[in-house]
């Protein structure tokens, strides 16, 4: 039935690009407000996004009140949007968006254009590769991305090494780590940059975490080998640069949204999250189009993402229903301070200021102490005492910054920082 | 995996002709697949031998896809006669092999006052050279041209003709054309030794003996150790010379139109800031002498400075995501010119030293060995009606697979490669045998998630095809 749903001449009332926990969710969420038509757009063979392939616990415990694997969560995320009447489209491929609404898709049938009355851009977040790291050294075979080997791993029963080093020690270094013991892969190492472990590891798990060595204050320097690695060269707390012998290397986490659809389309992106421009509904540049899910920044866990597509689902419906309020004249959100990874959403729609997310979330860059603060044309308008963590989602109530500023820019920074 | 060694096994067999060849070309780089073409055309039996398991996997794996029209190379040089015959060559063959060009021009672009004083000479140069559409251009024209360019810029010369081209596609079809005329290609196959009697040569090669009346050499990197192992002399030396490149995200595509070249210093032609036909815009390469030939690793620093060089003439692509980086090496000599070196005794043709321009010169050096081999008294009929195929439609201007239905499904998402191109590329007698391959012949891999989304699939697909496969199946050790 690859092909009927794009072909269908009723109208389309909200396309959702990308059926991970976020579009999947924000599908289900407009079905049950009563919105008529809404089109799953998958590239995949299969909807359910990245927890397909990430086969283990813990996923669902929002959403289904019970520990599931990734795969288990994906195949159940998919039967409740069938069973609400979602209709899913797989294999097929979001190639281009117009403004108002127009989407060029490719499928196995061909080239269509289709038209929705609202689009929600749910196309999630990927690991940076090699590349965009700028590593140095050989650029050869068995350098992968955690979701890159858990996909062969998971769903395709194949491994591309058997004695990796593990780069990274956010928590999906630990997912890799887990996914390598499932397919015989023993990893000989796992390095982090960092003075300690980015994530805080369940403490279940530390047992078998010790199996590998962590070094920490260990960056990658260059990797080496003639057609396939064969060496991590790192460089340690000490300054000094050794040899790791290995046959692969797992870059994991610096997680970037998958918006090239936005960034080579009409959508403005900000450069800091690297995901698309939106106010505190979603709402993108062009307002026909909303974003969801870990598109909005890097990185939540699945179940975070799948909670924010249900919200999203829910503005939507509204703003066909009855219009969210424009978005003209409104604040703009934006932080220079290297500290901040970034501050989303971007705008602020002044007129309803309660609905919509109802919070800025932030990142850190590194572990900090000192005082967050908003300013407006040159004056403080708001401070709090801050202590966090790269890992650490900072959340800050926009009523409390609307409050405060009526109109501009409001510029987010870290003041007295300590790091 | 023992499935994949038979497979590659059965491949590597001996080589089973016992026939002689009028010609055989050693080394399938570019320079050599369009050799085989043109003496395939010209009614020779050719065979074509490469040490790699894929064609294209030497210096003409990587380079900047600019076809020139030689409006800068050395005047009066064969260098020059051979990329204004392959420029030339290349626009009235493109139409029936289907060969991507983007015809963008190229801006010489002066940054200083010291370079501006040089674009005169640029200019008179390319009109000598018979490039006559050449012509300066002042800072305010450039700027409407190219307006995401640095207002820093002072004047460029304007050579409307340069192009870019799909560096893969091309050559493939060229040696495409020859295997579907008649020519052999044998792959994995190394030459070691050889023997001329007078009349004709035996090579000695890892796949077993091959007898040929002539040979062209065309090793690339390992021009001079073929020469002087299986010819027993090298009248040059290798030394080669690598360029490292950083192709940004497509979002970048627009920034520029033309290719932004630098002035050229005595050293080194520079880092020029260009467009893929893949729809992607590039910086690169670098000129860095070094003594291995296979050694094509990047350099953080360097990929810094090329990234810093290109937001300094680009400002807008400061905070581009980077879709790639790679490296190249040119198979340099201690001089500048091409060495091609006709040896009459010896039914021997060298064809060495093309180090940067080989891409754009291939159709015209093809041209030129073929009548250095006349020059040996050798004489075919040119085929009269030859199979004419079509080169695989990668770039992104021509029709692409996924357009039309009954691909399969798209593999690769971020470069839309489909299932239906990834198996016609592992079939067929230049079937990829590497990643490396595959990614030549179908971009898979090569766009911004660099794998992430298709590693899996890939893995799948190609499973017991390759001979280094990319995965093993878990529980089969």
């Amino acid at each position: 039935m690859i092909d009927r749903a794009l072909d269908s001449p009723l109208p389309i009332d909200v396309a959702i690009i990308g059926g991970g926990p976020a579009g999947l969710a924000a599908a289900v969420e407009l079905k049950s407000r009563g919105v008529k038509r809404v089109l799953v757009l998958e590239r995949e063979e299969q909807a359910g996004g990245i927890p397909r392939h990430c086969n283990h616990p813990p996923f669902g415990m929002r959403e289904f009140r019970r520990v599931l694997t990734g795969p288990k969560y994906a195949a159940r995320l998919v039967a409740r949007a069938q069973k609400a009447g979602v209709e899913i489209q797989t294999l097929t491929t979001v190639t281009d968006v117009y403004p108002g609404g127009e989407l060029a898709v490719a499928s196995p049938a061909g080239t269509h254009l289709i038209s929705a009355r609202r689009v929600i851009y749910a196309t999630g977040v990927r690991e940076a590769p090699r590349s965009a790291r700028l590593i140095s050294g050989a650029r050869v075979q068995g350098v992968v991305n955690t979701g890159a080997l858990q996909s062969m791993v998971y769903l395709k029963g194949r491994r591309p090494f058997s004695r990796p080093v593990i780069v990274g020690s956010e928590l999906v270094a630990f997912s890799a780590l887990m996914t390598c013991r499932h397919a015989g892969i023993r990893p000989v190492a796992m390095i982090e940059a960092g003075p300690s472990a980015t994530a805080r590891w369940p403490s279940s798990l530390l047992p078998r975490l010790r199996q590998v060595q962590l070094h920490t204050a260990t960056r990658l320097v260059a990797i080496k080998g003639a057609r396939s690695v064969e060496a991590a060269v790192v460089s340690g707390p000490d300054g000094q640069e050794r040899e790791i012998a290995c046959d692969g290397v797992i870059l994991t986490g610096e997680f970037t949204p998958e918006a090239a659809l936005a960034r080579c389309g009409h959508l403005d992106v900000d450069p800091a999250t690297c995901g698309p421009v939106v106010d505190q509904w979603g709402r993108c540049s062009d307002p026909v189009y909303f974003a969801t899910g870990n598109l909005l920044r890097p990185v939540e866990t699945a179940g975070r993402s799948w909670a924010e597509g249900r919200k999203t689902g829910e503005w939507v419906a509204r703003d066909l229903a009855d219009g969210l309020p424009q978005p003209a004249g409104s604040l703009r959100i934006t932080t220079r301070d290297p500290l901040l990874k970034y501050a989303m959403p971007q705008r602020i729609c002044k007129s309803q200021p309660a609905g919509g997310m109802g919070e800025i979330q932030m990142r850190v860059t590194a572990r900090v102490s000192g005082n967050l603060v908003a300013r407006s044309e040159n004056a403080t308008v708001w401070r709090q005492a801050l202590n966090s963590r790269p890992e650490r989602r900072i959340e800050v109530a926009i009523a409390d910054i609307v409050s405060r500023v009526s109109e501009g820019t409001v510029e987010f920074s870290i003041e007295e920082a300590a790091t | 995996m023992p499935d994949a060694q038979s497979k590659s096994q059965a491949e590597n067999s001996q080589i089973p002709s016992r026939d002689l060849f009028d010609v055989v070309v050693i080394g399938a780089g570019v320079v050599g697949c369009a050799i085989a073409r043109r003496f395939t055309l010209e009614g020779a039996k050719v065979a074509v031998v490469e040490k790699a398991t894929d064609i294209l996997d030497g210096a003409s794996k990587a380079n900047s896809a600019i076809l020139h029209t030689g409006f800068d190379a050395p005047k009066g040089s064969l260098e020059l006669e051979c990329i204004r015959a392959g420029f030339h060559e290349y626009q009235e063959i493109r139409g029936e092999l289907g060969l991507a060009q983007e015809k963008n021009g190229a801006f010489v672009v002066a940054w200083s006052p010291e370079e501006m004083g040089k674009l005169d000479g640029i200019v008179a140069q390319a009109h000598e050279n018979g490039v006559e559409d050449v012509h300066l251009v002042d800072a305010k024209t450039l700027q409407s041209a190219e307006p995401n360019l640095s207002t820093q810029a002072l004047g460029a010369v304007r050579v409307p003709q340069e192009s870019i081209i799909d560096p893969w596609s091309s050559p493939y079809v060229y040696l495409r054309q020859a295997l579907d005329n008649g020519a052999k290609v044998y792959l994995s196959c190394a030459v070691t030794r050889g023997e001329f009697d007078g009349e004709s040569w035996r090579l000695e090669t890892s796949r077993g003996d091959l007898r040929a009346r002539t040979v062209v050499n065309c090793a690339g990197l390992y021009g001079d150790t073929v020469d002087s192992e299986v010819l027993g002399d090298a009248q040059f030396a290798i030394a080669p010379r690598k360029g490292q490149f950083v192709v940004f995200d497509k979002a970048a595509h627009d920034l520029v139109k033309s290719v932004i070249l630098p002035v050229p210093t005595e050293v080194t032609k520079g880092v020029v800031v260009f467009r893929t036909v893949f729809g992607n815009l590039a910086v690169g390469p670098t000129a860095e002498e070094q003594d291995s030939r296979t050694d094509t690793s990047t350099d953080q620093d360097t990929l810094k400075a090329l990234i810093a060089e290109g937001i300094a003439k680009v400002p807008a692509l400061a905070g581009m995501p980077v879709t790639a980086t790679y490296a190249g090496l040119r198979p340099a000599t201690d001089r500048k010119e091409y060495r091609i070196f006709p040896n009459l005794e010896k039914n021997w043709i060298t064809v060495g030293g093309i180090r940067s321009t080989g891409l754009s010169a291939s159709l015209g050096i093809a041209r030129h060995v073929y009548r250095l081999y006349e020059g040996f008294g050798r004489r075919h009929d040119a085929l009269e009606a030859p199979e004419v195929p079509k080169a695989a439609a990668l770039a992104h201007l021509l029709p692409r697979d996924w357009m039309s239905a009954g691909h399969g499904e798209i593999v690769c998402h971020c470069e839309l490669v489909t299932r239906r191109e990834i198996e016609r590329a592992l079939s067929g007698p230049l079937a990829a045998r590497s990643m490396g391959g595959l990614k030549r012949q179908t971009r898979a891999t090569m766009g911004r998630c660099q794998g992430f989304y298709c590693s899996a699939r890939l893995a799948e697909l190609t499973a017991e095809k390759f001979e280094q496969p990319v995965s093993e199946g878990i529980g089969h050790d």
